[in-house]
């Protein structure tokens, strides 16, 4: 269960198609006609919710999965030139940079040495950053609060990082360690008679021929953060330090009953995460459930 | 459980001074950070799980098991547990033979499949918090969905959110859009690594689709089904996202699971001892559940 490509384009598809030939006639457009249903399904709530940023209140209420009767631009311009929208954006894009970065640095550190290593209790060691794997966040949360509250970290960047990038490194360590491992080996042992010591190895040879399994740690641990929200939400007070996930539950808070607000300010902060899948979705799939996958 | 570990030839060498320098420098950051920050906070739950402690000072007021007594005894996280289930059963009765339905269509060479794929997997995308605050519009009694049904049968508006009874459907609704399409990615995974040439030697020797559905791709998928099944379960268990921004928790606390449970009665209170003990609760369900189903089900993978 190693090497599971996730072949996208169509010609991928067809070569290795599990149908065997591809469906004709009424079998064909049974299909096609099912997948449409549920597409639209899938996309409904997606396209209500920015249609319904354009209408006014009484619009949205007479007829809510309509086009606008008239488009009201004024939602979405007063969410883009308010300061609210460019900080919560700004906040989030902050902290899963520092989290991407220092997830990637401190993972693939670790995971070279178990990967080339042998040293005193390595196994255990290995194991030990493994646990990581087994309980989700939530389940430590309150001790966590209050370790980050004695290290003087509540209502910082860092209180939010910090845990997140602990959080991520026992399935990045698990991931890099056998990528790395599947380096051929020769290249080490040439490395090494040629005295190449293992820093120059790891920053020379191993960094740069590990760039897809790299990116696929940066995707998970990205996602990850930009979507987070209990941790973010249990460390920050400060609006002014809110991601957007905090952000939006504000909004929502303030403009409760008027929904077209809230459903232009939801368009607007799901719109990186869209336009991003849009441009990346090789990347961004493969490293979702590839990543799953491998681990 | 990868195939490397079996095959990986460990290289007999003896650690020299530069191996020792790279180790120190390498290694002690990420121990230092998963210590802090992991290993720590979990062993500490089960320490202030046995106190009764608001977080401030130290914990002195020492109380044994009460607070697990008192979890057991409180009908509102009996509430969360069989919730937590409930998504449990509709994921592996509901969610799973969708996707795999789904995936078999656009494994396909079917018109647009690559954009099918895509739109199905795009709500996996999304944050959970945005998810859940699109679908409280979608079932608002006053906007939303309900409200065009009652609106054309000239009926009193339905708030499906404020239902007791119906309410927790919502959240399962919400899951199933939001997780369906990951899932359906998994298995469009599985079915593009059998090889066709076993279903066309099937086919010619006269079975039908249904008979090589069961015998050659039902069973090639093994791997890819327990697997989604273990994300099915462990992603059930810890929902929390959602449930904040759709219902709060409500209508008269029907709706939570463990985690909001957690957070609604442990740490907005600052219940640190109890809400510990939540966390304990939950751990040691992740727990058993990952290893019991590694050892029963996933040896061979």
């Amino acid at each position: 269960m190693t090497e599971t490509a996730l072949p996208l384009s169509e010609t991928a598809t067809a070569a290795h198609g599990p149908a065997g030939r591809a469906p004709r006639g009424f079998g064909a457009i049974a299909i096609f006609a099912t997948l449409v249903v549920f597409g639209g399904i899938v996309l409904l709530p997606i396209l209500a919710t920015a249609l319904n940023g354009f209408k006014e209140l009484g619009d949205l209420q007479a007829n809510p999965f309509g086009l606008p009767r008239v488009w009201v631009w004024k939602n979405y311009w007063d969410v883009l030139t308010g300061y609210r929208y460019w900080q919560v954006l700004g906040n989030s894009l902050l902290i899963a940079i520092m989290t991407v970065a220092l997830t990637l640095a401190l993972s693939s550190m670790a995971a070279f040495t178990f990967a080339h290593l042998r040293f005193f209790g390595d196994r255990y060691l290995f194991s030990y950053l493994q646990l990581g794997l087994l309980f989700p966040v939530a389940t430590a949360i309150l001790p966590l609060f209050i370790k980050i509250r004695d290290l003087g970290l509540l209502d910082s960047y860092w209180g939010v990082i910090l845990p997140q990038v602990a959080f991520s490194l026992a399935m990045a360590i698990l991931l890099l360690r056998t990528a790395f491992r599947q380096l051929p080996i020769e290249l080490l042992d040439a490395a090494m008679m040629d005295g190449c010591g293992y820093f120059r190895y790891f920053f020379y040879i191993t960094l740069p021929l590990s760039g897809p399994i790299l990116s696929t740690v940066a995707v998970i641990s990205f996602v990850a953060s930009w979507n987070g929200y209990l941790l973010p939400l249990v460390v920050l007070n400060s609006e002014s330090r809110y991601p957007w996930t905090l952000g939006l539950m504000g909004y929502q808070g303030q403009y409760m009953t008027s929904w077209q607000l809230v459903l232009a300010f939801i368009t607007l902060t799901i719109l990186p995460a869209i336009v991003m899948f849009l441009l990346a979705q090789r990347y961004i799939v493969a490293g979702l459930t590839a990543g799953a996958v491998k681990a | 459980m990868s195939t490397v570990e079996a095959t990986y030839v460990e290289p007999v060498r003896r650690m020299s001074a530069n191996g020792w320098a790279t180790l120190v420098i390498f290694l002690p950051p990420a121990l230092l950070l998963f210590t802090v920050f992991v290993a720590l906070p979990m062993t500490e739950a089960a320490w202030f799980s046995v106190f009764n402690w608001n977080g401030y000072g130290r914990p002195e007021k020492f109380i044994g098991l009460k607070n697990y007594g008192y979890l057991i005894g409180n009908a509102t996280f009996t509430r969360s547990l069989i919730n937590n289930g409930l998504i449990i059963v509709v994921s592996l009765l509901v969610q799973l033979p969708l996707a795999l339905g789904v995936a078999m269509m656009v494994a396909g060479r079917i018109a647009g499949a690559a954009v099918f794929r895509m739109i199905f997997f795009l709500p996996y995308v999304l944050a959970d918090v945005a998810a859940g605050l699109i679908w409280r519009f979608m079932f608002d009694g006053g906007y939303g969905l309900p409200s065009v049904i009652t609106g054309a049968l000239g009926l009193a508006p339905y708030y499906l959110l404020a239902d007791k009874t119906w309410a927790f459907s919502a959240v399962l609704i919400v899951v199933l859009w939001k997780y369906f399409g990951f899932h359906m990615m998994l298995y469009v995974a599985g079915l593009q690594g059998i090889d066709k040439s076993l279903l066309e030697a099937a086919e010619m020797d006269g079975a039908t689709a249904i008979q090589r559905f069961r015998y050659i791709t039902l069973p090639l998928l093994g791997p890819m089904i327990r697997l989604s099944v273990f994300f099915s379960v462990v992603g059930a268990l810890q929902l929390f996202d959602i449930i904040v921004p759709l219902t709060g928790g409500g209508p008269f606390e029907t709706t939570n699971t463990m985690v909001s449970f957690l957070y609604y009665f442990g740490i907005t209170r600052m219940r640190v001892g109890f809400g510990s003990a939540v966390g304990v609760a939950l751990f040691l369900i992740c727990v058993t559940f990952a290893f019991g189903y590694r050892r029963l089900f996933m040896r061979d993978d």
